[in-house]
């Protein structure tokens, strides 16, 4: 029984297609860079600001 | 059918292949370009220091916003874009990126350059974009487009709004010199698109949108195109009237004033099919020239007298 489970073709999930994959890739690092766009941004505006980066005023 | 097939799950869901430009289509690069140079100029013109690292951090979040408004508003016009000529080649209308997919992204956008601009600069800009794209998403898409031939007038506040909020950015407060700017931008909104709703109202008939020359027909439409332009002349010539900026400006102004002025006039007397549609592309196109020949001249007289001191001083 084992035997014959483990010959039979996988069948369960879904198999992207090449382009699928090429633009998940082309997503996945446009995110990356986003996100670090936005760390950098933060770690700028904290170093400009220093100590004054807590004071928001309204 | 039988009772496993209606319950049957959907074994092959739709798989996105959309890339980043299609992501980056949503966000209406062109009408971005415009937001930003106008925000600049609101940002150029406001008094204090201002760092470069938090004049840029604005202008991104300024700009992000008014994309994630460009991606909200795509995202609830889906139907009628592909009824359009004009909006046909849209991501959403071509199938490259669904309607649930474009208001996530928009949302998001939305989140983090209304909170990012909020904690980094200040919380009168974060509002006053979040209001932004509150009242272009909201009360002109979802509102006022579909409900009244003024849609565009009232709805010209919110492509008006970006140098108030660059103001607001740099100074935390809004003053009389951004509300001119603003002022300049909401008069010139119906011009410009009351041109494009003339040479496209076969478009917006099919979309059933209620545009002015759908609604109260061309010659109407002509008319408040004059109208508006001969108010437009002299809300631009007030930031020079009232003394904030010195005759260089008001004379181009004036000059430029008077080609939209001859252009609208021509859209006005024009009423041939033919020399119709060619007045009202003319007039569409000046006025994206004007609005920028407009600002850059706000623009050069800030840094020209920005440099006067050191020029003088050296």
């Amino acid at each position: 029984m084992i035997t014959a489970m483990a010959d039979k073709p996988e069948t369960g999930g879904i198999v992207l297609t090449e382009a699928q994959k090429k633009s998940r890739r082309q997503r996945s690092i446009a995110i990356a860079l986003a996100l670090g766009v936005l760390v950098v941004l933060f770690f700028a505006v904290t170093m400009v600001k220093g100590p004054a980066v807590l004071v928001r005023p309204m | 059918m039988s009772v496993l097939d209606q319950n049957a799950i959907d074994i092959n869901p739709r798989i996105s292949e959309a890339e980043v430009a299609d992501y980056i289509a949503l966000l209406k690069p062109r009408v971005m370009s415009l937001v930003i140079f106008t925000a600049l100029v609101g940002m150029a013109m406001a008094p204090g220091h201002f760092h470069p690292v938090l004049a840029f951090t604005s202008l991104l979040c300024i700009a992000v916003g008014a994309g994630a408004s460009g991606a909200l508003n795509m995202a609830l016009e889906g139907d009628i874009d592909s009824k359009m000529s004009r909006t046909a080649n849209r991501p959403i209308p071509r199938g490259r990126i669904t309607r649930p997919e474009a208001m996530a992204f928009g949302l998001t956008l939305s989140f983090f350059s209304v909170m990012t601009l909020g904690i980094l600069v200040n919380w009168i800009a974060g509002s006053l974009l979040a209001f932004t794209i509150f009242f272009y998403v909201v009360i002109y898409t979802m509102g006022l487009k579909r409900w009244t031939a003024q849609n565009i007038v009232i709805g010209g506040a919110a492509g008006a709004l970006p140098p108030v909020v660059a103001w607001a950015a740099v100074t935390g407060t809004v003053d009389v010199e951004p509300l001119l700017l603003f002022a300049i931008i909401f008069f010139w909104t119906p011009p410009h698109f009351w041109a494009l709703a003339l040479f496209r109202s076969d478009d917006y008939a099919r979309a059933g949108i209620p545009m002015l020359p759908n609604v109260a027909g061309p010659d109407a439409t002509r008319l408040q195109i004059l109208l508006y332009t001969v108010v437009l002349i002299a809300v631009a010539a007030a930031p020079w009237a009232l003394g904030y900026f010195d005759a260089v400006y008001g004379i181009v102004s004036l000059i430029l004033g008077a080609g939209m002025l001859v252009l609208a006039i021509n859209v006005y007397l024009r009423r041939e099919r033919a020399a119709s549609l060619r007045a009202t592309r003319k007039l569409f196109a000046f006025s994206i020239l004007y609005l920028f020949a407009l600002f850059a001249t706000l623009l050069v007289e800030v840094v020209v007298r920005a440099l006067a001191p050191m020029v003088g001083g050296a």
